[in-house]
């Protein structure tokens, strides 16, 4: 080959191993693409039957109930409009509260329960996830309480 | 009085880096020798007035001057003094303050060490510097002032988050910044350069140690954070891939690549306008990551609170700069010609495609840390991008890259031949790809194609690169410390590899309840749960776990998590206990109590979880070790009249 030639392979070579990892790279990012949706919109059926999401909401008052010989819990969330059970197995962060906003990865199974993996609280007392404080907002019953809560200013 | 001395030395401050922005480059422009000098008294005097405003601020919290909000709303009068004086830099405004402070040492450390620099180029690197700093000062003052008094004056503040009360955590964000704004240098050289329109290879030698002590801070910042996150959080992981871990990481991978870059146009004269272009990237995404830190925009376990005032402001500063200076570049990276020749097969090549598999990495985490960030800005919905998409991005990204590491630094510059490299190295590849897909099968089995690759691709990567350095000593070819801070630096990254490839294939992690008296075995331990007892700590009280450990019928350790609840906060922490050799880490965190004594916990074998830390040691001292090379203290003027091969002027 001539240096034309290989210099070409060269271009040809990257553009390629680019073009690959484009294509590899987008196909993971649409699998891994998790969607946020409130109570409400998983009691509309919204929310997808086959595929992981996450979901959010205030944990309601006196609703954590714990099983007595294993660390499965169950506890509703609430946007204010429509409350939902979730039951987990495992621990809990440190800042779970019942009254406080927490967002839960998981999926929905059958008999309509949602069943998570991880369920993240807020690193710090005064702050609110941000799609729990929309949501709220978005069921408008709490809409000054969620602001609130946002604009508090927070240590890291 | 001392906080107001403060308040105003922050406004001198200003004031100068006002000046020391905009007159030397006016004396740069006309040439006028008065107006350029300016350029190194104006950063001494920028960097005394925002020393004096830090040190006001660090005496209010030792003092315990509650007056002053920011003090009182992240320290207390029981507060250890480590944690008052890390308290500075604990929330947003004093770790901007910080921030601007660490600008100020880059400035005068580029004004006292680069002696040798021509004036005008100077004077030129300070005032881009000066602009950087008038931006941050400017965002202090106008939108987050750390001196902001409170009246009444509350009697005692509030707790600094406990969270951020680990020794780990207090020195990570110091080391982090170093990095960030380390970077900062590099640019100002890059826009220096392109003002001036003279892009040579001594431009590359200036800013390459510059480059590569910034990303040796980074680096160790980076690895600090992961390892506070691992024994702080209780979660057990080390990487989260937390919009707040990648902002970090971004620029660090465009770092690597500028770093590899610098090399070949300190060399060979070679890619000019691509390394000013990855120079001009490398300190955005520093930016940016503050304002994905900073403004609170972010769905992230790490979240800040939001303040739009700020949010627009950081933005319009990041549109300034990096607007800016890539139009700058637009403009006259044009005249910017690269005569090195190098052939396909050659150093230079596998330096490109060393950048290529960098910036694609961090294309890949910009992508997955913005997305979410676009899709909430057009209001079309929440979501989130997965730890997986990451994983798996990586795993596919490092398979050329440890390839290319294996045979990238035995190539020579300018053209190589293939059989040469084939020869010397393909028996370390079949050996490392054999060993490698044999570990897994005679530990578990089975083959297991991942980690089987994982591990070959560290052991291809450890062998080569000692080979490389044997052959040079076997040769009698110098050792220059920056070949040996590559070498080092290299093998961390391989010593990385196996750290990770093990720890996410062997590692075990159990949510248990446990009982007084009872014990559960992972991976060949025996955890014995003693019980739990009250420890009084100086500003907490904790129940403190008691768990025995048991390998082969004998009690190997003893490991004592805690739940603390800290004065003045009502929500408990976990700290973690853990048990540490070489090679494996026993981890427990307790969960919360249950009845009869029981707790819940978490107990985690962690294999080889040191070494992902250890790698990253070895790479940071790696940069520390060619920045100290002898040829970047030698007089530029001598061997950069040598060495140029290039020069292109407007």
């Amino acid at each position: 080959m001539n240096k034309r030639s290989r210099r070409k392979v060269l271009i040809f070579a990257i553009v390629f191993g680019v073009a690959i990892a484009t294509v590899l790279g987008l196909t993971a990012f649409e699998e891994n693409l998790l969607y946020f949706y409130s109570p409400t919109q998983v009691k509309a059926g919204d929310a997808p039957t086959t595929h992981s999401f996450r979901v959010g909401g205030l944990v309601v008052n006196g609703s954590v109930k714990r099983a007595p010989d294993s660390l499965k819990i169950e506890f509703d969330v609430t946007d204010n409009t429509e409350s939902m059970t979730i039951e987990y197995t495992g621990i809990l962060p440190d800042l779970f509260r019942e009254g406080q906003g927490i967002v839960a990865m998981g999926s929905m199974q059958a008999g309509g329960k949602f069943v998570a993996q991880e369920v993240l609280a807020k690193h710090d007392e005064n702050y609110m996830p941000p799609e729990v404080a929309a949501a709220l907002e978005a069921s408008g019953k709490s809409a000054k309480e969620a602001a609130e809560y946002t604009h508090q200013s927070t240590a890291k | 009085m001392i906080p107001e001395l403060g308040h105003f030395a922050l406004i001198i401050a200003f004031a100068v880096a006002i000046v020391q922005s905009i007159v030397p480059l006016i004396g740069a422009a006309r040439n006028q020798p008065a107006l350029i000098a300016m350029a190194r008294p104006a950063a001494m005097t920028q960097f005394l007035f925002v020393g004096l405003a830090y040190a006001a601020l660090t005496h209010a919290f030792i003092v315990h001057d509650f007056s002053v909000l920011y003090v009182s709303n992240h320290s207390n009068l029981v507060q250890p003094l480590l944690y008052r004086i890390s308290g500075v830099w604990g929330s947003h405004e004093g770790s901007l303050l910080l921030w601007a402070l660490m600008l100020a040492l880059w400035t005068i450390a580029v004004a006292v060490y680069s002696k040798n620099l021509p004036e005008i180029l100077m004077a030129r690197v300070l005032a881009v510097m000066g602009m950087v700093s008038t931006g941050f000062l400017a965002f202090m003052l106008f939108t987050s002032n750390p001196f902001e008094r409170i009246f009444p004056v509350p009697l005692d503040g509030s707790e600094l988050n406990p969270l951020l009360q680990d020794p780990g955590l207090a020195i990570h964000p110091p080391m982090l910044y170093m990095g960030y704004v380390g970077f900062s240098v590099a640019f100002a050289f890059a826009v220096a350069a392109l003002l001036g329109g003279k892009l040579d290879a001594t431009w590359a030698r200036w800013s390459r140690p510059w480059t590569t002590i910034a990303w040796s801070f980074l680096t160790f910042g980076i690895a600090l954070g992961s390892w506070w996150a691992y024994n702080e959080l209780g979660w057990g992981g080390w990487w989260f891939w937390d919009p707040v871990e990648n902002a970090s990481f971004m620029p660090w991978l465009v770092g690597t690549a500028l770093i590899h870059s610098l090399a070949s146009t300190e060399k060979r004269g070679v890619f000019k306008s691509w390394t000013v272009l990855l120079a001009i990237l490398a300190f955005s995404l520093s930016l940016l990551g503050t304002f994905i830190v900073r403004s609170g925009v972010l769905v992230s376990v790490h979240a800040f609170a939001t303040d739009p005032e700020r949010g627009v402001f950081i933005l319009g500063f990041l549109i300034f700069a990096v607007g800016g200076s890539l139009a700058l570049y637009a403009w006259r990276s044009a005249a910017v010609v690269s005569f090195g020749r190098f052939q396909w097969f050659s150093r230079e090549t596998a330096l490109l495609l060393n950048n290529i598999i960098f910036l694609t990495a961090a294309t890949a985490v910009l992508v997955g840390t913005m997305y979410p960030l676009v899709v909430d800005a057009f209001g079309v919905g929440k979501i989130s991008v997965g730890r997986p998409y990451f994983d798996t991005m990586f795993a596919y990204i490092a398979i050329p890259l440890l390839l290319l590491m294996g045979v990238g630094p035995a190539i020579r510059w300018k053209g190589d031949n293939w059989p040469r490299i084939a020869k010397t190295t393909s028996i370390f590849f079949v050996f490392s790809l054999v060993v490698g897909l044999l570990i897994p099968f005679i530990v578990e089995d089975k083959l297991n194609l991942a980690t089987g690759l994982g591990l070959a691709g560290a052991l291809w990567v450890a062998l080569t690169t000692l080979k490389d350095l044997l052959s040079r000593m076997m040769r009698g070819l110098k050792l220059p410390l920056s070949y040996i801070g590559m070498i080092m630096a290299h093998f961390g990254v391989a010593v990385f590899v196996a750290g990770v490839t093990v720890v996410m294939t062997y590692h075990s992690e159990k949510d248990l309840r446990m009982e007084p008296g009872t014990s559960y075995n992972i991976s060949g331990y025996e955890f014995l749960f003693q019980g739990t007892r009250t420890v009084q700590g100086p500003n907490y009280i904790a129940q403190e776990g008691v768990i025995e450990i048991w390998s082969e019928g004998e009690k190997t350790g003893e490991l004592l998590p805690q739940k603390r609840t800290y004065t003045g906060k009502s929500e408990p922490m976990t700290d973690a206990s853990i048990d540490i050799t070489f090679t494996r880490d026993l981890y427990a965190a307790l969960g919360e109590e249950l009845e009869n004594g029981a707790w819940s916990m978490r107990v985690y074998y962690k294999p080889l979880i040191r070494w992902i830390w250890l790698g990253c040691i070895l790479m940071t001292i790696g940069g520390v070790l060619a920045v100290s090379d002898r040829r970047y203290r030698q007089s530029v003027k001598q061997t950069a009249t040598k060495k140029v091969t290039a020069t292109a002027s407007l």
